[in-house]
């Protein structure tokens, strides 16, 4: 592995006065999924939507290494940058109801994409779909139901589902168990976990639960105030912290 | 069938109703349209002495290309008799003065507001429809800014969503009208009210043809002998309706339907839904028995 699968540089972001990134810098290796952990307000999902073309950053360079060579994120026309996000990219939205269409069923949903990709063929599209949904574990036989008649658990995993299909390089995720209550995000946690092993995904994953971060991520970097504060492996992060705010944070965290 | 000769119009309004100014800008738009097959061309709609959804649209593209000499007919559902076709047809005759007929053949502008006639359009026709909705991506992408982006990028994988829906839903592609189609391997279209039964007509068909809608603001066309595709799945292909019964008046089986309740004690008949089409051929064949 010599090339990075995405490298950030000098990243800055604001609005108006209030910046939200701050010369931010860092690689993304393959098969590595970096948490990003800080407070509310500390610039972290703009920092993920920004590398994700979803907002324009002010200045910095988004490299990412397909197979094709290295593409600026920021540089690559729109449609380029559609078909990179409906390829090999994938965005798990931190409300599924951002993520998903409403008005139609789970599998119209999960099949999204691969019709995005010029498949063609319903009886394919629905294996595929009915597959997926055994993936993220949900019954088969609400395949026609719709998503808003799911509990939000479900709604997570399908969104899950929708995005994973077109078997991604690179998964983006908005503190993807937000909102749910304790047991469901155990076990969604344990789901994405052996989906990103198994597909040998990288994921880039904002939280500021650190228990998510220590379970999914391999690296770990702390916002604070627009900036990273800490970056290194989770375990390290967590057990050795440094920074003042870092500290904090960790022995901030409720022991039951 | 015969021609209702021209008249003296109304001369209180300009020729057909709108100015001169207001018809350039929508030839300009028809201009446009005609260049790139398939895609929605801004215009500004004016407002027109009937209400929304009567055909605002149609009318506007319909004065605008109307010549005095022009014979003109207009079909609601196929029919030459029902209310929004008698009533433009009225409209015309008295702001224009032009000739008018329920004849398809003797047509040179036909304004419809469903079918396409039954009769094959010739080069020296022009088709105009009264669209309700120009944008086919609309059920499942409400933003206009961002359908105007899936046409430009030809992100249309959306739009099989929606026939993906259809048959999981119903076991087979149940959209019967306004069913999309894509024009020259380009832009998808959405034909708008008309039943799928006539997509296959739109196809290399010799005339031409103008979609207005009013509302929406928005005017596009399809010119003669244009590539009309109807959109499916490998495994469910397009196909269009079938009737069971031939038609109860003229026996045709090969047209569009219409079922029609003849009394309170569930009779009902089928009957052609284009009443120009089922008149000839009943006349033709009471002709052949004298």
């Amino acid at each position: 592995m010599t090339t990075p699968l995405l490298s950030v540089s000098g990243l800055h972001k604001s609005f108006g006065r209030t910046v939200a990134c701050d010369d931010i810098s860092f690689d993304l290796w393959p098969g590595e999924v970096l948490g990003i952990v800080g407070e509310s307000g500390s610039g972290k999902t703009t920092l993920l939507r920004s590398i994700a073309g979803l907002i324009e950053p002010d200045a910095g360079e988004i490299s990412y290494y397909s197979g094709e060579g290295a593409l600026d994120v920021h540089d690559m026309s729109e449609p380029e940058l559609r078909r990179l996000q409906r390829t090999e990219w994938a965005f798990v939205h931190q409300h599924p109801r951002d993520g998903l269409r409403l008005n139609v069923s789970a599998g119209a949903n999960i099949g999204e994409r691969l019709m995005a990709n010029d498949w063609r063929h319903y009886d394919n599209i629905r294996s595929e779909a009915l597959k997926w949904l055994a993936a993220v574990e949900i019954d088969e036989a609400r395949i026609d139901d719709l998503p808003r008649t799911f509990s939000g658990g479900m709604q997570q995993r399908l969104q899950i589902a929708r995005n994973l299909i077109t078997s991604p390089r690179l998964v983006f995720m908005d503190e993807p168990t937000g909102g749910l209550d304790v047991s469901v995000q155990a076990r969604l946690l344990d789901l994405i976990r052996s989906l990103v092993r198994d597909l040998g995904l990288s994921a880039i994953v904002v939280t500021h639960d650190l228990a998510v971060a220590r379970l999914l991520s391999t690296r770990l970097m702390v916002m604070k105030d627009a900036r990273v504060i800490e970056q290194g492996l989770t375990d390290q992060v967590l057990e050795d912290p440094q920074a003042a705010y870092s500290q904090l944070l960790v022995s901030s965290v409720l022991q039951v | 069938m015969t021609i209702e000769p021209a008249a003296a119009r109304d001369t209180g309004y300009n020729f057909a109703y709108l100015n001169e100014q207001t018809k350039k800008m929508i030839r300009r738009a028809l201009l446009k349209a005609v260049a790139i097959p398939g895609y929605q061309v801004p215009f500004a709609s004016r407002e027109m002495p009937m209400p929304y959804g009567w055909g605002t649209g149609g009318v506007q593209v319909t004065a605008s290309v109307l010549t005095p000499e022009d014979v003109l007919k207009v079909i609601d559902q196929g029919a030459d008799d029902t209310t929004n076709a008698v009533s433009i047809r009225k409209f015309f005759k008295r702001t224009a003065g032009v000739a008018t007929t329920e004849a398809t053949a003797e047509a040179s502008v036909i304004q419809t507001r469903h079918r396409i006639p039954e009769q094959k359009l010739t080069s020296d026709q022009i088709l105009v429809y009264q669209v309700p909705i120009p944008e086919p991506l609309r059920f499942l992408e409400p933003r206009e800014t961002e359908t105007r982006k899936m046409h430009a990028f030809e992100d249309y994988g959306l739009m099989h969503v929606k026939l993906y829906e259809d048959i999981s839903q119903h076991g087979h592609i149940a959209t019967t009208y306004a069913y999309p189609v894509k024009v020259e391997g380009r832009y998808v279209m959405d034909p708008s009210p008309t039943p799928k039964f006539d997509n296959p007509k739109m196809d290399n068909c010799a005339a031409l043809q103008l979609f207005g809608a009013g509302r929406e603001k928005r005017i596009y066309a399809l010119p003669p002998f244009t590539s009309v595709v109807s959109l499916d799945f490998e495994d469910h292909p397009f196909e269009v309706q079938a009737w069971e019964h031939p038609c109860e008046l003229c026996g045709a089986r090969d047209t569009y339907l219409d079922e029609v309740i003849v009394d309170d004690e569930g009779g009902r008949m089928f009957v052609c839904s284009d009443t120009d089409y089922c008149a000839s051929r009943r006349q033709a064949v009471s002709e052949a028995a004298e």
